[in-house]
């Protein structure tokens, strides 16, 4: 079966996600990263949305899974590189991602992900918001 | 004199909804159309949107069944028209159905709601046992 590769950078894992995503590759992804964030003990998890070019409502709450699932397993997850229409798409949909923490690009994702890991502020504090 | 411009259907195309692979195709195709017409990127990712939803729902709540997707001209004004058809069990309660966060398949309830919100024109018709159709527009 076909999966989007996962990459490690020290306790990090990195996606980008460059294919037209069905709904078992989606799902496929979920439990691929929630295995190889326990196996590695990562801390965060980066998702690199920006080559997508819709995020339905499947899609959406797939992201949300992820990152609830990456929070019990002790894992930070940010959402990189949302394309503007589909920011704009998303919130009149009706899904505004409360509880996953988004960035506009890969470099401040991992800036922020590597302050979660040391303990640095601004860390999950709206996780709780739902 | 006001001349009243008659709706045209300038083309017209039927795609399957019958797999995951088929909502891929869905989008695909409808993103495709979008492009040549010039829909703005906005607009695109708007009804590519609501397309997935509304191909979804016929697959997991109608078991499947199509879209036929129609490009329309109103004089000079164009317009996408995207119909999905499915011979599911139907849905009893319109109202119900179309409120966010109403689901029956585990999902978000976000579907028919949220495409109408992506849409200018949304139309559903539907009874228990009869399946559903939905038909959305979006004018340029």
């Amino acid at each position: 079966m076909e999966r989007i590769p996962i990459l490690r950078i020290g306790s990090l894992l990195l996606v980008t996600i460059q294919v037209d995503l069905y709904d078992d590759l989606a799902l496929q992804l979920q439990d691929d990263l929630s295995t190889r964030i326990a196996d590695l003990g990562a801390t965060g998890v980066l998702i690199d949305i920006s080559a997508l070019e819709i995020v339905d409502s499947f899609i959406g709450r797939t992201l949300a899974n992820i990152a609830a699932i990456a929070r019990v397993l002790d894992a930070e997850t940010v959402v990189v590189g949302m394309q503007p229409a589909v920011a704009i798409t998303l919130v009149e949909l009706g899904m505004s991602l409360p509880g996953i923490r988004t960035a506009l690009n890969v470099d401040l994702g991992m800036e922020y992900l590597r302050q979660a890991a040391t303990g640095g502020d601004g860390v999950g504090t709206d996780h709780y918001a739902e | 004199m006001e001349t009243v411009s008659e709706q045209i259907i300038t083309r017209s195309e039927i795609l399957p909804i019958r797999t995951q692979i088929d909502l891929v195709h869905v989008r695909q195709r409808v993103r495709t159309w979008l492009s040549e017409e010039r829909f703005t990127l906005i607009d695109q990712t708007k009804i590519v949107t609501a397309a997935s939803e509304l191909a979804r729902n016929a697959l997991e709540h109608g078991g499947g069944g199509q879209m036929e997707m129609s490009l329309l001209a109103v004089g000079a004004r164009k317009g996408i028209r995207l119909k999905f058809s499915d011979q599911g069990p139907g849905i009893a309660d319109i109202t119900m159905a179309l409120k966010d966060g109403y689901t029956t398949a585990g999902g978000m309830g976000l579907g028919l709601g949220g495409s109408k919100r992506l849409m200018s024109e949304f139309d559903i018709q539907s009874s228990p046992g009869a399946g559903t159709v939905v038909t959305v527009t979006r004018w340029k």
